[in-house]
């Protein structure tokens, strides 16, 4: 079996040249940014700075409430979980059935103060070899609670996106090992990586390798 | 590992450092350089002092030229810097044609090495029409731009964004900042250096001694804005508020700066804060010379509470400064001061003396808030604000530019 190799990874953040004062243009802006642009403002957030604890997991939410003070269209764009739909464009057409409704309901087109305007962000991803093997489960949970969070992002949250079965890397490393690690690869599958921090999805990975590790030996 | 990279990682964590080596590792003997206005003074040459030596660290042939100037020219910059941020500053053809002599003359002093460089890095309008008289280039240029430019007056911002528009991308702290230019605009928010003189823990004793070395009153509490006398600092609302805060509650209050090398309008403004303070004992002016980085640590660290009331804000490092120190900052509502000063949860951000003088009355009465906000304030610069992620961040755009303009790059494994 081939050892896990650690990788890590750092984001390039790229502004789009897209922005939006208020609801209409935020709708229009949602159409044409590159999509790119959706899957940064629901995953790449993660790993940029800002304070823990947010109110919303997407950034579209966060506007609208902080931008426009619209909580009711704020409460309905941050319960749109990406891990629902089956590539970006269908959360695009999410995204914008949900805008388009609330313009229809609204007497009046929202908008943001002059200087609290919604910018349309990308990123590149650039992952690197963090010179670390592993060849057993046993080791992967060792190292877990150390790794960075560009890794546990490259790992558990990209993976999702880059690979066919649309999978984390912990556990498509895992799958070949059959039946023994079932256990394993199913609580990892129920981590929902939309309500948490990195530092969190690493805790809990680190908990559940732990665990089941040593349910596994015993 | 280098002894620089060792101090770092004994600060930021062995696991940034090490993220750091496996990042700059593609990217050993490639040729950088890094160009600014002034060697002393201001936030950029700061993070150039530590910035390359890192670089080197990492094994990259990392330089930083200056370049030379008339006063003429530092007028005509100046007049950009101020234009830039909105005001509405003419600058006449004569002051345009000496910013055009003056980069071309230095286009003749650095040619060789910056047309030799496989990434160039400008900072700021000053040497940014350098690239117009170096058609040879063969590296990738990137303007780094640290000011506010979300509102120029537009034409200055007319002339400046042909010169601009030359490069292969720019740099800007905040999405807010950028202009649309026919080339990638990455973001890149400034960092602190948590080893410099300026930022390092200090012995009690030094911190204590500030208040007899400048005639402060120990007894009494003090806030602090650390800033060049610059109006858009708004150094006279500061002590306005101050006032206000006074009728409450008893403090004082020190305004600390200098004026930097290329800065020829920070004399005016510091004559009118010497006027607005003259006859107040409890508002002390005090100029420092800008190597004054540890006399700035303990002023910061003897403080209350540190203000940083600018009505335009590059990003204000003077800010993260105070925070990484454990203090709660009233910051203007403004350009990067919004995304480190969160209102009630590291600080306050304010638009008036008024405001401020609540939210000074406010943390002066609460000492369990002040401590509270001081160390959240701490634990965000800490995760998101030390110069070793700003590294990385420059790291990952240089493989970025040389490699490829896809959305995924991947390089190869660490030696």
């Amino acid at each position: 079996m081939a050892p896990f190799t650690v990788r890590d990874c750092a984001l390039v953040t790229i502004a789009t040249g897209t922005w939006a004062q208020n609801l209409r243009e935020f709708r229009d802006g949602l159409q044409r940014v590159p999509v790119d642009s959706i899957y940064h403002h629901f995953w790449g957030r993660l790993l940029q700075p800002w304070f823990d604890e947010p109110e919303y997991n997407n950034d579209f939410a966060a506007w609208a409430w902080h931008g426009l003070h619209d909580k009711a269209l704020a409460e309905r764009l941050a319960v749109v979980n990406p891990v629902d739909f089956q590539d970006l464009e269908e959360l695009r057409e999410e995204l914008l059935d949900i805008v388009e409704d609330r313009l229809d309901q609204s007497e009046y087109v929202p908008w943001s103060r002059a200087d609290q305007r919604f910018h349309f962000l990308r990123s590149r991803i650039v992952v690197f070899d963090a010179g670390v093997r592993v060849e057993t489960p046993e080791e992967l949970g060792r190292i877990l609670p150390s790794l960075s969070e560009g890794a546990i992002y490259y790992h558990f949250i990209d993976a999702r996106r880059r690979t066919e079965q649309c999978s984390d890397d912990f556990c498509t490393w895992l799958e070949p090992l059959g039946e023994r690690y079932r256990g394993l690869r199913e609580r990892i599958g129920a981590i929902d990586p939309y309500f948490s921090s990195l530092q969190e999805i690493r805790r809990q990975l680190a908990q559940m390798f732990r665990e089941e590790l040593e349910e596994v030996r015993a | 590992m280098s002894d620089l990279l060792e101090r770092y990682a004994e600060v930021a964590g062995r696991d940034a450092v090490e993220h750091l080596r496996q990042l700059a590792h593609p990217l050993e003997g490639v040729r950088v350089v890094h160009v600014n206005s002034t060697r002393e003074g201001g936030g950029v040459a700061e993070i150039l002092h530590k910035l390359i030596p890192l670089m080197q660290a990492l094994g990259i042939d990392a330089r930083w030229e200056v370049i030379e100037g008339t006063d003429e020219f530092f007028r005509c910059t100046k007049n950009f810097h101020n234009a830039l941020q909105g005001a509405h500053v003419h600058v006449p053809d004569s002051l345009l044609e000496e910013y055009r002599q003056v980069n071309e003359r230095n286009a003749g002093l650095l040619g060789e090495l910056l047309e030799d460089a496989e990434i160039v890095f400008i900072h700021d309008p000053q040497p940014a029409a350098l690239i117009e008289h170096l058609p040879g280039r063969r590296g990738k240029w990137i303007w780094r731009c640290h000011i506010d430019v979300s509102h120029p007056y537009r034409p200055v911002w007319k002339f400046l964004r042909p010169i601009v528009s030359r490069y292969d991308a720019s740099i800007f702290h905040l999405p807010e900042f950028a202009q649309p230019l026919p080339h990638e605009q990455v973001l890149i928010p400034p960092s602190i250096d948590p080893l410099s003189e300026k930022n390092m823990d200090l012995p009690e004793e030094e911190v204590a001694q500030v208040f007899e070395r400048f005639g402060l009153d120990p007894g009494k509490p003090m806030i602090l804005q650390v800033s060049r006398f610059d109006r858009f600092k708004d150094p006279l609302g500061v002590i306005e508020a101050s006032r206000i805060a006074r009728k409450f509650v008893p403090h004082q209050l020190v305004l600390a700066g200098g004026s930097a090398a290329d800065d020829p309008e920070g004399e005016a403004v510091l004559e009118e804060v010497r006027k607005a303070a003259e006859w107040d004992d409890d508002v002390h002016v005090l100029v420092l010379p800008s190597n004054a980085h540890r006399t700035i640590n303990a002023l910061q660290r003897a403080a209350h509470v540190v203000l940083q009331k600018s009505l335009r804000e590059g990003f204000g490092l003077t800010v993260t400064e105070a925070m990484w120190k454990g203090k709660p900052v009233i910051g203007g509502d403004t350009g990067g001061i919004r995304l480190q000063v969160i209102d009630h949860f590291t600080g306050f951000r304010v638009t008036t003396p008024e405001g401020a003088a609540l939210r000074i009355r406010y943390l002066l009465y609460r000492d369990d808030k002040r401590r509270e906000m001081g160390e959240r304030a701490r634990r965000i610069v800490r995760e998101n604000f030390l110069i070793t992620r700003h590294v990385r961040d420059h790291l990952a755009l240089m493989l970025s530019l040389m490699r490829g303009t896809g959305d995924r790059l991947e390089v190869g494994p660490a030696a």
